[in-house]
């Protein structure tokens, strides 16, 4: 009976799509966690049994901007409360006073720094290298391709012993510029593959035409190209700024200080007298943002991107 | 010119020509990837046949003391390498195979017609995205025995998960597999919706059961992709390092003791730099071998 069988069928797909949102929510739990963690109150963290209804606070986060003492009197804590701004009064409520500025803003910066030129340079030279190899005869041309990957494919740790005797010769040890150099060269052969599939997708004809009508190659590449490879260009910088935003092996034997980036001085956070839990919790929160709005922005690119655009879609 | 092409004919007189242009567009790319990747690596290839530390000042003779080979004995003869090369392949198993099963088992759920796909794909594709560093931070937050979300939901009260010599490699595979299934089923899919819906029509009119069409369509013609996300992901597993480290430094005890983490612990721990370029070459050998492999099937993956 063709009604049954029917019926059937609506019922296990009703039974696989609500298998489909259990398991995302399952797949979701860890991040949602650390997001509100970053919002609950300093006792709520480590409550038990876990607290999911709370009263959002944003203490963590004004901790892990700020330095701050223990208030050694009553009086001192009457005092500064009275004339204490809206976010001073947050942590005077836990006993402790604003005394500066913590390393964090720094170490934000560095990120944003490090990573937004490291991917201006990493694509315009990749997007360059990419149109080269696929307007081009070029002699070894998969020789040559194939090392470019292989440089990728090198394991961090290895790189680094000797990178890491040539940046403290050339005092590049601890410098943003030298952070950024070698983000640049680890996106390089990656944004080299992406555009390199991105290019080869533009028929050849329209620059061929142009150049009939008396555009120059170079012309032709800056006038015709660049345009109709603007989708992937921003595709591939944005694949680029994450890897130099998540980077972290590099980061952290390269640097300690002055340039140091986010990803390895929230968990450095950890060995710091007493670990409060709500402030990692919200420094790994913020550094998550870009991820997730990027990785929506992406995400019709995603499976090339993973595969440096061997598999288009 | 290699083409009798009337365009490229005309260019050639106008402008950069296309040669100057093709080395003007190559080179600095190449230049660059030699002096930060392979030069380093030339240098390194010469400390590993020295006993040096880069810490102790520079003294010919005693300090890169050129010793030969002697190095990469050390290493080789060192049995502790041995066991943390197994705990790689250990956990290396663990993870790739973890991967496979959860991220194509989503796929396969995730491979129909629904409203609120595309959204879903993308949720669960986010842990993929992020840093492994603060990926390893906030499963210790996770994994917390007194009062991590994991021991309360699987109600195991105060069960050790990353100090627990017996476990804490499988916590940590855990955590690699929960971030990077995402990858796996993103390969599955695009493998999975490219399978021509006429080949289970002709099984269903043959009443093929379900694991025949599995084993017989499903399964082969998604095996290409899963093989380069499975290699892929082996060869990430060899280099592990930053969720390991985080996690658990190594510890308990060598339970952990990832080669990339030996590795950095030798070279900049305690500065035996000679020794530690020696192993890298060794690990550097292997991770090439792989990733060879890799870019050969990448390759033939595009003319798919």
């Amino acid at each position: 009976m063709p009604t049954v069988a029917q019926a059937k069928k609506r019922v296990s797909r009703w039974i696989i799509i609500a298998i489909i949102v259990v398991l995302t929510v399952v797949y979701l739990i860890p991040t949602y966690w650390v997001i509100s963690s970053s919002f609950k109150p300093f006792k709520a963290v480590t409550a038990i049994p876990p607290k999911v209804l709370f009263k959002p606070e944003i203490t963590s986060y004004i901790k892990l901007f700020t330095k701050r003492s223990q208030v050694r009197s009553a009086e001192e804590l009457e005092r500064r409360l009275s004339e204490a701004k809206w976010f001073e009064k947050k942590v005077l409520k836990l006993g402790q006073t604003i005394t500066g500025v913590s390393p964090f803003p720094n170490r934000l910066f560095n990120s944003v720094f490090v990573a937004i030129l490291s991917t201006f340079a990493s694509v315009a030279l990749g997007t360059l290298t990419a149109y080269g190899f696929s307007r081009f005869k070029v002699k070894g041309e998969n020789d040559w391709l194939f090392f470019i990957l292989s440089t990728r494919m090198l394991p961090p740790v290895v790189v680094t012993i000797p990178l890491f005797l040539m940046y403290r010769f050339l005092g590049l040890n601890d410098t943003r510029f030298g952070l950024i150099l070698l983000y640049t060269c680890f996106n390089l052969s990656f944004a080299t593959w992406v555009m390199k599939g991105f290019i080869d997708e533009i028929p050849r004809e329209y620059e061929e035409a142009a150049m009939v009508d008396g555009y120059t190659r170079f012309e032709a590449f800056r006038k015709i190209v660049l345009p109709q490879a603007a989708t992937g260009i921003a595709a591939t910088a944005v694949f680029c700024f994450i890897f130099a935003w998540n980077e972290y092996v590099f980061a952290l034997i390269m640097t300690t200080r002055n340039a140091q980036t986010a990803p390895p001085f929230i968990p450095s956070q950890l060995g710091v007298g007493l670990v409060d839990w709500g402030v990692m919790a919200a420094g790994a929160s913020i550094f998550l943002i870009p991820v997730v709005v990027f990785t929506f922005v992406l995400r019709k690119h995603l499976l090339r991107g993973v595969t440096f655009g061997a598999i288009r879609k | 010119m290699n083409k009798q092409n009337p365009g490229e004919m005309l260019t050639v007189r106008r402008g950069l020509s296309d040669n100057a242009i093709k080395r003007l567009f190559i080179l600095p790319t190449i230049v660059l990837l030699i002096c930060i990747n392979i030069f380093p690596l030339i240098w390194s290839l010469g400390l590993s046949f020295a006993d040096y530390s880069a810490v102790r000042p520079r003294v010919e003779g005693v300090n890169p003391n050129w010793i030969g080979g002697g190095n990469y004995k050390d290493v080789l003869m060192d049995s502790h390498i041995w066991e943390y090369f197994t705990i790689t392949a250990k956990y290396a198993i663990m993870a790739v195979l973890g991967e496979f099963l959860v991220g194509f088992g989503i796929a396969l759920l995730l491979n129909r017609d629904f409203r609120a796909k595309g959204v879903i794909t993308t949720l669960i594709l986010i842990p993929m995205m992020m840093s492994m560093a603060i990926v390893g931070l906030f499963w210790k937050l996770l994994y917390n025995p007194g009062w991590g979300i994991i021991n309360y939901m699987l109600g195991l009260k105060e069960f050790q998960w990353l100090a627990n010599p017996k476990v804490a490699l499988a916590a940590v595979a855990i955590t690699d597999i929960w971030m990077w299934a995402p990858f796996t089923m993103l390969l599955s899919l695009a493998g999975l919706s490219a399978i021509p819906q006429y080949l289970y029509e002709a099984a269903e009119i043959d009443r093929a059961s379900w694991w025949f069409k599995f084993r017989r369509i499903t399964l082969p013609l998604v095996a290409p992709l899963i093989l380069i996300a499975l290699i892929f992901r082996t060869m990430e597993a060899f280099k592990m390092f930053d969720i390991a480290f985080v996690m658990t430094g190594g510890g308990p005890g060598t339970s952990t003791e990832l080669i990339a983490i030996n590795l950095y612990r030798l070279a900049f721990a305690q500065w035996n730099t000679g020794r530690a370029s020696a192993f890298a070459y060794i690990i550097l050998i292997m991770i090439i071998a792989i990733s060879n492999i890799y870019i050969k099937y990448l390759n033939k993956a595009k003319e798919m």
